[in-house]
């Protein structure tokens, strides 16, 4: 057993109670404490990736209690991938906000790392109602920390966001009662098993339980009928948070993958298929939507919170092909998609702070200092995220074509996404030349370049380049994540060897 | 007793559904603190209802199973301090908004 494993939980719960202690200490040795842990983060998070990579499969027991009976941390690649990412993004993300948004509000650093406590937790735990809670802590970090910084727009979305994740919990916990009632388990490699060894009779209950889940874990993905509340939320937030907001949606889609493909996926006639059969055509309606709504927002947060939705439509879409190919493809964009949409959230303000009124709305026509700079950079992350070559976004969508080619159903996908692309395409130049072509000169005295903030920006760029350039090494990796994922056996060999040679020795019997 | 708590737990959540959807921030945090109570139940009832039975086995002929009211527990805890979060988070919305509608605005405020 090894304990490096339970660090990414308890790195940032420590670092943020003991910022909640140090809240009368100055602001830069809460800084340093936030950023020391989680650089930490990041360290661990590369760990993971290295650790994962040989393909087993990595088992805490919490306080040493045998698989079913305790809490299991699992690591598999899919971990490893999610925790590495958020890590990477939350380090950009808190640094962006130490250049000075951190301190239009109390608290900001704790909120923040137990808001990565959570999410870490999320990605790293096998069992059901442990997730619940997690879910939980990282839900109720980011209600504080959606109201970071104050204003009516912040207080009028996080009422939605807060009251519409409210209910999801409370499904949540429908779900995870009926699972509980029907098979007296609530591990996920024990439920998996339960659910594939269920009796025809309770097939009916457990279809239930899995499209509440379904449910639920698409209130925090935002499938379609359910997102109405993320542009408003998304855009409200202030900077840095809503970059890492950008993997709290992603944080559903790697809940539904787990889930669906691990304790629905087991046996004969798995049951995840009903689920899918909804997610296809959602997936389509959300990323048309997406797109329009990306076409007709009227500023670059919410422009990119729509960008957001277009990425989440994308991905289900692709993963309600339910093949190795189209799972790795769809891996690959969610990496892409998380990094260019945060990159797009703090562009919005870095450009927003430089222009001379306005913000970052389209409707007024303002001039912006360091036209060259800023241009060049909103150039190249433009390019990337509509997904025009040569960087990442143009691989990831060409890999996802190419995935879902000689499939069932690959008109409506190739048809919708490129449509959603071109929609994306025409809203990113139109906002781009709106802002570097049309306005004149600067009327008054430029605004100092914020450089700190500009190189964060320009870095976070660059993983998109770093991203197509190592394509081949990245694709690998998720391509053996994608079969890990879709080989469940392996899963339960590991957690749980014993109930699973049973199992095994009842399906091989006549 | 099956069927009372049966009863109780579809009273609880139709009226919480209720006021969920009324337009008010009170009433949906009361219809939130009775869908919160209906689910609790039922977590509850899904460890089977027996009465009198101790939740440690061998101290009686039957006994209750603990995981259930172990996870009601976690689940009441959270939903005491999201139902506290909530109300203050509404407190300071109809503050700042001048409004209790769930929007922040009232749709209907400008008519005659």
């Amino acid at each position: 057993m090894n304990h490096l494993m339970i660090l990414p939980i308890l790195i940032p719960l420590i670092a943020g109670a003991s910022l909640l202690l140090a809240y009368r200490y100055s602001t830069g040795r809460q800084r340093s404490i936030s950023v020391t842990s989680t650089f930490l983060l990041a360290v661990l998070g590369g760990w993971a990736l290295i650790t994962a990579g040989s393909g087993d499969y990595h088992l805490y027991l919490a306080g040493d209690w045998p698989a079913p009976f305790g809490i299991v941390l699992v690591l598999d690649r899919l971990s490893a991938v999610m925790l590495a990412l958020t890590s990477g993004l939350a380090l950009f993300c808190v640094l962006y906000a130490c250049r000075g948004i951190d301190r239009q509000g109390a608290h900001f650093h704790a909120l923040f790392q137990f808001q990565l406590a959570g999410i870490n937790g999320a990605f790293l735990t096998g069992d059901l109602f442990n997730l619940f809670v997690f879910f939980e802590v990282l839900l109720i970090a980011s209600y504080a920390l959606l109201l970071h910084g104050g204003g009516r727009a912040r207080s009028r979305a996080g009422l939605h966001y807060v009251i519409i994740n409210l209910v999801g919990s409370a499904l949540f916990l429908l779900a995870l009662g009926i699972l509980y009632g029907l098979t007296g388990t609530l591990n996920m490699a024990d439920l998996a098993i339960a659910v594939a060894d269920a009796p025809g009779s309770d097939r009916a209950l457990l279809t239930g339980a899995s499209l509440l889940l379904l449910v639920v874990f698409g209130i925090k993905a935002a499938i379609l009928p359910l997102l109405f509340w993320l542009p408003r939320a998304y855009s409200a937030a202030s900077a840095p948070v809503a970059a890492l907001f950008a993997i709290m949606t992603k944080v559903g889609i790697y809940a539904i993958i787990r889930v669906f493909l691990l304790v629905f996926g087991l046996g004969e006639d798995p049951l995840n298929e009903t689920a899918f059969a909804w997610l296809w055509p959602l997936a389509l309606l959300t990323l048309a939507l997406g797109g329009v709504g990306v076409l007709g927002s009227a500023s670059l947060r919410a422009k990119t919170a729509y960008l957001v939705i277009v990425s989440i439509g994308t991905l289900l879409a692709t993963l309600s092909f339910m093949t190795t190919a189209s799972l790795g493809a769809a891996l690959f964009y969610l990496i892409h998609s998380t990094s260019m949409t945060a990159v797009f959230f703090l562009l919005a303000d870095l450009v927003g702070r430089h222009r001379e009124h306005g913000y970052d709305g389209f409707t007024s026509i303002s001039p912006v200092a360091h036209r060259w700079l800023l241009g060049t950079v909103f150039l190249v992350a433009g390019v990337s995220l509509a997904g025009l070559p040569p960087f990442s976004g143009f691989i990831s969508k060409l890999w996802i074509l190419q995935a879902t080619t000689a499939e069932e159903g690959a008109f409506w996908l190739w048809s919708v996404l490129l449509a959603a692309a071109f929609l994306t395409i025409i809203a990113v130049s139109r906002a781009g030349s709106s802002w570097f072509w049309k306005p004149g000169e600067l009327t008054g005295p430029a605004r100092p370049l914020d450089r700190s903030c500009f190189a964060l920006v320009w870095l976070m760029t660059g993983v998109s380049i770093a991203l197509s350039v190592l394509a081949e090494p990245v694709g690998q990796y998720l391509t053996q994540t994608a079969e890990q994922l879709h080989a469940p056996e392996h899963y339960l060999q590991a957690v749980l060897p014993e109930s699973f040679a049973e199992y095994q020795a009842r399906e091989t019997a006549p | 007793m099956e069927l009372l708590f049966a009863l109780a737990i579809g009273v609880l959540a139709t009226c919480g559904v209720y006021l969920l959807l009324r337009a008010r921030t009170f009433s949906v945090i009361l219809g939130l603190t009775l869908l919160s109570h209906a689910v609790n139940l039922f977590l509850f009832g899904m460890g089977r209802l027996t009465s009198g039975a101790p939740a440690i086995i061998g101290l009686g002929t039957e006994s209750a199973d603990p995981l259930p009211q172990a996870l009601v527990l976690t689940a009441i805890v959270i939903g005491f301090a999201m139902t506290a979060f909530v109300v203050v988070l509404a407190l300071k919305a109809a503050v700042e908004l001048r409004s209790d509608h769930v929007d922040g605005e009232d749709p209907d405020e400008d008519r005659p």
